[in-house]
């Protein structure tokens, strides 16, 4: 009885302290939020004419030039200061195309009256500290002093904009090469770990998992093993799910590293490889959701995600009014 | 089942075996906590490069405090005194001397600003106000730096100590690295004395 009430005790003083821990964490500083538009307004400031207006003028100027920039109106950033906030969005959404990575973010906090332009490191020659501190003292804090958000914003848009447009930058291509890129780039890093987990891991595996289970639900097994094993080690969909049909081939079709063991279980894995690989590459797809935090839901800005290339270091200028 | 049991085994240490030694991460970590460091060094050299620019401009105030002006001067001198090369991380006691220069050089910089902020013509001076900017932005980017190159290494000494890459490390010597402490932790951490009673 004693025992049960210390157990009692000890697991709700770890309950609190766990809660406590969560909370300070939670009052510590303002979550970077998801990637949602091109204009992300969580103040309420800007009319939804203003919005769609301004919206239309950044997907233009990507269209145009391929440079990404968004415009986040948050209340506060306390007790942070906005160039380590700014810097937290910067990392988080990547903005800028995959090669190129040409981002920006205006960041302003409306009851801090702070307002900060972050440049990613391929502007910084087009945008130096300098320019953005005067387009922050000559354009953004007038207007905003006399309370027109919209018109200073728009303003500091239109100028940065004529100063991308006289940096000769990639032109923007279509969209639908990045993604092939990046999955070239992750094959190549991972290939050695690969090549050793097929020809060392799975005759092993499936040697194991056959001898216990039978061909056909052996190799079925190990196919959804790679699967996982490949998720894990790429966190890439595609990855897994062609880990597990190599796998089931390998095993469940060529019989390598299966063990010999009744004469109907081959024949039936072998007529059953069809099905049997959606089954493991489904082992795979299960898992859900494609990896890399850049990625978003398409709001206000129709469509509109990261390019996942921007690297912010620390470039622009902040400033208040 | 016995013999399956084994089997297994044998093939859970095959694959820690290969996969787990961690022998091609340590290189990777290896390079980027060196490329790390090179853009925290790139970033302090933006820095001393600034500050000639920034005294010459201050120097032009005849009656500026001369003592803070110095300070700065020394302090620059002595920071750019030491040998900034990529083989500094693998040493800690030079890695500290530098970090601590550095901190010395931030210190009499924020000072030299705090005090510009009472001179009228220097704060009305257009050359001064954008060497103010341009400070600010390398000060953020010495931050940013600082950051990468703390996560970075943190990566890396996870990796170096523990089991079993840390046998791997053992083996081709790849000894934990140092990363940025603050130099003056006591006076951080002691809690500030407020007096309003008037003397």
């Amino acid at each position: 009885m004693a025992l049960t009430g210390l157990l009692q005790r000890w697991l709700l003083a770890a309950a609190t302290l766990l809660l406590a821990a969560a909370g300070a964490f939670a009052q510590d500083v303002l979550p970077v939020p998801p990637l949602a538009g091109r204009v992300i307004d969580q103040t309420a400031t800007l009319s939804e004419a203003q919005r769609a207006a301004l919206t239309s003028k950044l997907a233009a100027l990507e269209e145009s030039t391929g440079t990404q920039l968004v415009v986040l109106l948050v209340p506060t950033v306390l007790p942070e200061d906005i160039a380590a906030y700014a810097q937290r969005v910067g990392d988080q959404w990547k903005l800028g195309r995959a090669t190129v990575g040409d981002g920006l973010i205006i960041v302003v906090a409306k009851n801090d009256r702070r307002v900060r332009i972050e440049v990613a490191k391929t502007l910084e020659g087009a945008i130096p500290d300098l320019a953005n501190k005067h387009i922050i003292s000559e354009q953004i804090s007038p207007a905003f002093k006399a309370g027109d958000y919209a018109g200073g914003l728009n303003a500091a848009v239109d100028t940065l904009a004529a100063r991308i447009r006289g940096e000769a930058l990639p032109a923007p291509s279509a969209r639908a090469k990045k993604s092939h890129a990046d999955d070239g780039m992750g094959l190549g890093s991972l290939w050695p770990q690969f090549a050793m987990f097929f020809f060392v891991g799975v005759p092993i595996i499936g040697a194991m998992l056959t001898a216990m289970m039978g061909r056909k639900v052996g190799s079925l097994a190990t196919s959804g093993a790679a699967g996982l094993l490949g998720f894990a080690l790429s966190s890439s969909v595609l990855m897994a799910g062609g880990a597990a049909a190599l796998a089931l081939v390998l095993v469940g079709v060529l019989g390598i590293g299966a063990s010999r063991r009744g004469g109907i279980g081959s024949g039936i894995g072998a007529a059953s490889a069809g099905p049997v690989i959606w089954g493991g590459s489904g082992g795979g797809f299960s898992r859900g959701g494609f990896s890399g935090g850049a990625s978003s839901s398409d709001g206000g800005g129709g469509g509109f995600s990261s390019g996942g290339g921007g690297d912010f270091g620390g470039g622009g200028a902040s400033g208040d009014w | 089942m016995i013999r399956a049991t084994w089997l297994a085994m044998l093939a859970l240490a095959a694959t820690i075996g290969l996969s787990g030694c961690g022998y091609n991460d340590f290189q990777r970590l290896d390079e980027q906590v060196k490329g790390a460091w090179s853009e925290v060094l790139n970033q302090y050299t933006r820095r001393a490069d600034l500050i000639p620019n920034i005294v010459a401009t201050v120097k032009g105030e005849a009656s500026f405090e001369q003592d803070t002006l110095t300070k700065v001067i020394e302090a620059r001198s002595r920071a750019t005194s030491i040998q900034a090369t990529p083989a500094l991380i693998n040493d800690p006691a030079a890695f500290d001397k530098f970090q601590k220069a550095q901190g010395e050089l931030s210190g009499a910089l924020s000072r030299l600003m705090v005090v510009a902020e009472a001179y009228p013509t220097l704060k009305a001076n257009a050359a001064f106000q954008d060497l103010r900017v341009q400070l600010e932005g390398t000060e953020n980017r010495i931050t940013v730096a600082r950051n990468r190159y703390i996560k970075t290494v943190q990566e890396y000494n996870v990796l170096a100590r523990s089991f079993p890459t840390n046998l791997t490390a053992m083996m081709f010597s790849y000894p934990v690295k140092p990363n940025f402490t603050v130099t003056n932790e006591a006076a951080i951490t002691a809690p500030p004395s407020v007096n309003f009673e008037k003397k």
